[in-house]
């Protein structure tokens, strides 16, 4: 079987309504149909009670333990705090030219900066997160061409400079790697 | 500086540091490497060049600090960053103190993080730059007469460096001598048009007519005497570059003919009605003050602007004295060499002499005294007697007025143009009257 299809996993979401919004986006944008997935993922693996956070590449390597064959890429999105032990928190980690991706929803709300929520906000730095993570897998690195989705950002408001999509060059990568 | 062209070596003793980290700085399109102690790192700085090394204070073996130490005595241009636990902030200052230029604190804030690289980044980009600019210079295919460590030589080596990388047109200034045709040279062959040649033109040296036929080259019959086509030497410097020896004395036909050819870059050859099409650089060169013949309306201005988009002025030999014993003996080898003559030094006497004259005629006067010193000494170091001045030898005083140098200046001039008043006013950038009156002023005569 063609690996065909970009599977997004749910991770301890609290709100499953984004899910359908992110699917049609990614399926629009890399050419490829995004479905759910369910997968038991032994969290409290990567539960670090210190720092109350979960070591993100602990849940990545689970989510691309035994792939369906038809996967193409795996998203998972959670609404856990996700860290690497180096770093105080992150907004995403990709396997580079792999097939996992994960992002957090965590910190892309406005009521974690003390800020008025915002919905429609919130969604769009989701999507911008969600594309630039699975951009990492086609071993996209950060990009410095205004406004690309690839553009590094480590910070909330970094994410409001980019758009949702690649630039031409990044594009052009994603492109190549596409199932026919 | 590409992100691909910076080198990152993580050295941290735990795995998942280095894990992370190198994953990290992968995404960001660096060049990563890692490194779990102190002596593999060692090992991973001889195989290949690193700009910045991220160092964990505490590792088994050699700790943090003192392979910063061990760094910084191997190549001091390696950017080290320490990574440190909250708890050891005191050794890290240690390593800021020993010359790490940061550090950052585990678990790093990635905001923290990346500005901290962006920011060593920057630093190794200006250093890369600096070596790079001195390197230029240094590399520069530069005549010997260009050669010197007073400040103002420096600065004509820099502005020569930096203008050769671009396709700007350049006013060279500066008394006779002080070599503005080397400058000029010196401009082109390092050019990127260095493999078309450079062709002098000196204006100065051609009634009008001949210089039009000079430059513009003619066809067979133009003129009588003109037997074939010839080239002329707008042509001859295509693709490469024309310089201009005294600008400031074409005549007015002239320089509306040389301002449609640099704004049209063609032209058409004497006799002829074909257009030549030309790619040069132009260089041009002035002892004269052209900003005050340009008042005077004997230059055009329109013309003036377009040669003087970047302007060099070549400093007088007496303005950097310090330079003298470095050019005698420079002169010295050349000249020693080419004649075969065994003078290999010149005594502290002569030397003295050299460095206290006032080298009215420049460089070119000293390349001069020497070449002839060589020739009269008789042994192996040139003394003072060996030296013989065109001009009186005149030490420089410090009681010269402005007035005592403006008579003598005017007394040459006139001397040189035989007492014709209208080409010494022309040549002095002032008009006929004013000329008199300093004549007058200064009690000076034509010879009988």
């Amino acid at each position: 079987m063609n690996p065909s299809k970009l599977y997004v996993i749910p991770i301890q979401l609290s709100d499953n309504s984004l899910l359908d919004p992110l699917l049609a986006y990614l399926t629009h944008d890399f050419g490829v149909p995004a479905e759910i997935l369910r997968r038991e993922l032994d969290l409290a693996k990567a539960y670090n009670v210190e720092r109350d956070q979960y070591y993100s590449s602990m849940i990545l390597a689970q989510l691309i333990e035994n792939p369906p064959e038809s996967a193409f890429r795996i998203l998972g999105v959670t609404g856990l705090d996700i860290y690497i032990p180096v770093l105080t928190y992150l907004f995403g980690e990709a396997q580079f030219k792999g097939i996992g991706a994960l992002v957090s929803t965590f910190r892309l709300r406005n009521e974690f900066y003390g800020r008025p929520s915002d919905a429609q906000l919130f969604e769009e730095r989701l999507f911008k997160e969600a594309v630039h993570e699975l951009g990492h897998t086609f071993g996209l690195p950060h990009c410095h061409y205004p406004g690309c989705v690839m553009n590094s950002s480590t910070d909330i408001d970094d994410v409001a400079e980019k758009m949702v999509s690649f630039c031409r060059a990044c594009a052009q990568i994603v492109r190549q790697d596409r199932p026919l | 500086m590409d992100k691909e062209n910076i080198g990152i070596l993580i050295v941290d003793d735990e795995f998942s540091v280095r894990d992370s980290l190198a994953k990290w700085f992968l995404s960001d399109g660096f060049r990563v490497g890692t490194a779990e102690s102190a002596d593999v790192a060692m090992t991973r700085l001889g195989e290949q060049p690193w700009d910045i090394v991220l160092l964990d204070i505490k590792m088994p073996g050699m700790d943090g600090i003192e392979f910063n130490r061990h760094i910084r005595s191997v190549d001091k241009d390696i950017i080290v960053i320490i990574i440190t636990a909250y708890s050891s902030v005191d050794t890290a200052v240690q390593a800021l103190k020993d010359g790490a230029f940061d550090y950052v604190s585990k678990p790093v804030d990635p905001d923290d993080l990346t500005h901290t690289i962006r920011n060593a980044v920057e630093k190794r980009r200006l250093a890369q730059e600096n070596i790079q600019l001195k390197q230029r210079i240094e590399d520069l295919t530069m005549p010997d007469e260009i050669v010197g460590t007073s400040p103002q030589i420096k600065r004509v080596l820099e502005m020569i460096a930096t203008v050769a990388q671009t396709d700007a047109t350049v006013m060279i200034r500066g008394e006779s001598g002080t070599g503005k045709e080397l400058a000029a040279r010196a401009i082109h062959g390092n050019s990127h048009r260095r493999y078309a040649p450079i062709i002098s033109v000196n204006c100065g040296a051609f009634t009008e007519t001949l210089l039009e036929s000079e430059l513009f080259g003619h066809e067979k019959g133009a003129f009588t005497g003109a037997c074939t086509r010839r080239k002329g030497k707008l042509e001859r410097a295509d693709k490469g570059t024309i310089f201009f020896g005294e600008i400031g004395n074409i005549s007015p036909k002239m320089q509306m003919d040389l301002l449609r050819v640099i704004e049209t870059k063609q032209f058409t050859r004497l006799g002829g009605d074909t257009p030549v099409h030309v790619d040069f650089r132009i260089i041009s060169a002035t002892h004269r003050n052209l900003e005050e013949a340009v008042a005077a309306g004997e230059f055009r201005e329109d013309l003036y602007f377009r040669l003087n988009v970047f302007t060099i002025d070549m400093p007088p030999l007496r303005e950097r004295p310090e330079d003298i014993p470095l050019l005698a003996n420079c002169f010295l080898q050349m000249y020693s060499r080419s004649m075969t003559r065994g003078v290999r030094e010149i005594a502290p006497d002569a030397m003295q002499m050299l460095v206290s004259y006032d080298w009215r005629r420049n460089v070119r006067e000293l390349r001069n005294v020497i070449e002839r010193a060589i020739v009269l000494s008789s042994g192996e170091k040139i003394i003072g007697r060996d030296l013989s001045f065109p001009f009186r030898y005149r030490a420089k005083q410090q009681g010269d007025t402005m007035e005592e140098i403006e008579k003598a200046h005017i007394g040459r001039i006139l001397e040189r143009t035989e007492w014709n008043i209208s080409q010494a006013a022309s040549v002095l950038g002032i008009d006929r009257t004013t000329l008199y009156t300093k004549i007058k002023k200064y009690g000076l005569s034509k010879p009988s």
